[in-house]
């Protein structure tokens, strides 16, 4: 699926009934297939820019397609994923990943064998009668993902999906993802705080700045997929991560002492 | 050395289970002996053998009374619940019925309900009817509150990834808002129903022709402090049942976060 921002803008009001300009006038495309990776500090309007495409926010001026579509609500076939799992206490993990199922009306039965072929993909063959309560913060994400996954998205929206883990699973998740994403060929939006994340997943990144939130460099990425995890030695992935940072010192995000 | 621990973890689950009834059973039985040695007689302190026996001679007297008490009890939480929770819905869903009655709810919760008893015999006669209002108005407040407050502690992120599902409100509350605030509404419910069994029973101290508190006031008149006793225990059974019975309901529809582990 594609997407494609046009002279994109959100005005929030503030308490005291000022208004504050999240975003710039933003002109974006993303092609059928692409992983995209929004980097930039908080505050930049990268996650308004997915809750822009996920329909949770309408823009204030401008138009958001998908598929050439003007998005007026959630697409049937965007799956969302956020930084906590959001999973539902009180439902098993196999309830879970049907919760999407079950609010767009679909029948259940259906999708059983495909929440039994998600839960091998992630490494979680058996887990299906466990209660979230039961399961690691890796392994809550990773039902998170196929919970996501289970209406075969076109479109994925990621907001910082690993941000709350630890370091050696978030690792993990990321050679995951990559691996889950090279078998299923759909269009990605990754939203991260992390340049690395950024530069070792994405076809594309997409760097923002802040007050008001502003596309600064559209850089691709051309290293050879699946790549693995060396691939951080490597010399053009260090001339990536400098260009990236180099906009975050122009920009005084970050500051030498 | 493995069968040691193994008994030592035996005892230690025996006593867990047996320690509260082996400390109400010292506490009767250091009643029961010490009533005698210190020569009190019956119409001062019964023993609780003397209530017991009490209990079983005047079964019917005692059931008929506790049949209307129940029924005070449980008509009063029923209503309370019936109001509570669209009362919280409102309070939930309109801003403006938030801000309007909200703040007078709560205010309304600090003043003691229990005074209002004898007005409501003045207005609602000597009958069930003010006895059932009083357990209503004494349950409605904390059925509302932790049904607002249930509500409330949804996490906003929640809501957000139901509605990326293209979820409609009244799925969001089904799938979502009931369940999360279904813990809270019980812990509601169980304040009330204990909170209920209060009003009833001051209802009946006002004034009244039958219920456990009549007979209470009765043996009080003609010094028969062990029907007394035998009132106020079957008072307590009333509250234990109902609460039991929240319980078991509770247990069959909410599903507690630590449940699992």
């Amino acid at each position: 699926m594609n997407v494609r921002f046009e002279r994109v803008t959100k005005i929030y009001e503030t308490r005291d009934g000022e208004e504050l300009a999240a975003l710039d006038p933003i002109d974006l495309s993303i092609t059928p297939g692409e992983f995209v990776g929004l980097v930039g500090p908080s505050g930049c309007g990268k996650s308004t820019l997915l809750s822009l495409v996920a329909a949770l926010i309408a823009p204030s001026s401008g138009r958001i397609l998908v598929d050439g579509e003007e998005v007026r609500r959630p697409h049937p076939k965007v799956g969302v994923i956020f930084q906590s799992d959001l999973l539902l206490y009180w439902r098993s993990v196999t309830d879970n990943i049907l919760l999407p199922v079950e609010i767009k009306g679909w029948d259940r039965r259906k999708y059983r064998a495909r929440v039994e072929q998600l839960l091998e993909q992630v490494g979680l063959a058996g887990f299906g009668g466990k209660y979230p309560g039961e399961l690691s913060g890796g392994m809550r994400q990773r039902v998170a993902i196929c919970r996501a996954l289970v209406q075969e998205p076109g479109l994925l929206l990621m907001d910082e999906p690993f941000g709350a883990l630890d370091a050696l699973t978030r690792e993990q998740m990321i050679m995951d993802l990559q691996a889950m994403w090279l078998s299923l060929a759909n269009t990605v939006l990754f939203v991260t705080h992390s340049i690395e994340e950024a530069v070792f997943l994405a076809d594309r990144v997409v760097v923002m700045s802040p007050r008001p939130g502003r596309i600064d460099l559209d850089l691709r990425i051309d290293l050879e997929r699946p790549r693995r995890w060396l691939v951080h030695n490597d010399p053009r992935f260090f001339e990536y991560r400098r260009q990236v940072r180099a906009i975050f010192e122009a920009k005084g995000v970050l500051k030498e002492h | 050395m493995a069968s040691g621990r193994r008994r030592r973890r035996l005892a230690r689950t025996l006593l867990e289970i047996f320690a509260a009834p082996a400390l109400a059973l010292i506490v009767l039985l250091s009643w029961q002996l010490a009533v005698p040695l210190a020569g009190l007689s019956e119409f001062v302190l019964p023993t609780p053998w003397q209530i017991l026996k009490r209990i079983g001679q005047d079964y019917a007297l005692l059931w008929s009374n506790a049949r209307v008490t129940l029924a005070e009890v449980v008509a009063g939480f029923v209503l309370a619940a019936l109001t509570g929770i669209p009362t919280a819905l409102s309070i939930f869903y309109s801003r403006i019925f938030e801000r309007a009655v909200y703040p007078l709810l709560i205010a309304l919760q600090t003043i003691p309900k229990v005074v209002l008893a004898p007005l409501l015999v003045l207005y609602l006669g000597y009958g069930w009817a003010p006895k059932v209002f009083l357990a209503f108005l004494i349950g409605f407040f904390p059925i509302v509150i932790a049904t607002v407050v249930g509500l409330q502690s949804l996490d906003k992120a929640m809501v957000s990834l139901v509605r990326s599902m293209g979820a409609s409100e009244a799925q969001t509350f089904f799938k979502l808002r009931l369940p999360a605030a279904l813990p809270s509404v019980f812990g509601g419910f169980k304040v009330a129903i204990a909170l209920s069994v209060i009003g009833a029973v001051i209802g009946e101290y006002v004034a009244a022709e039958r219920g456990l508190g009549y007979l209470q006031l009765q043996a009080n008149a003609q010094f028969d402090t062990t029907l007394n006793f035998a009132s106020v225990v079957m008072i307590s059974l009333i509250g234990v049942g109902l609460f039991f019975v929240l319980s078991l309901l509770e247990s069959r529809v909410v599903f507690r976060r630590d449940a699992a582990k």
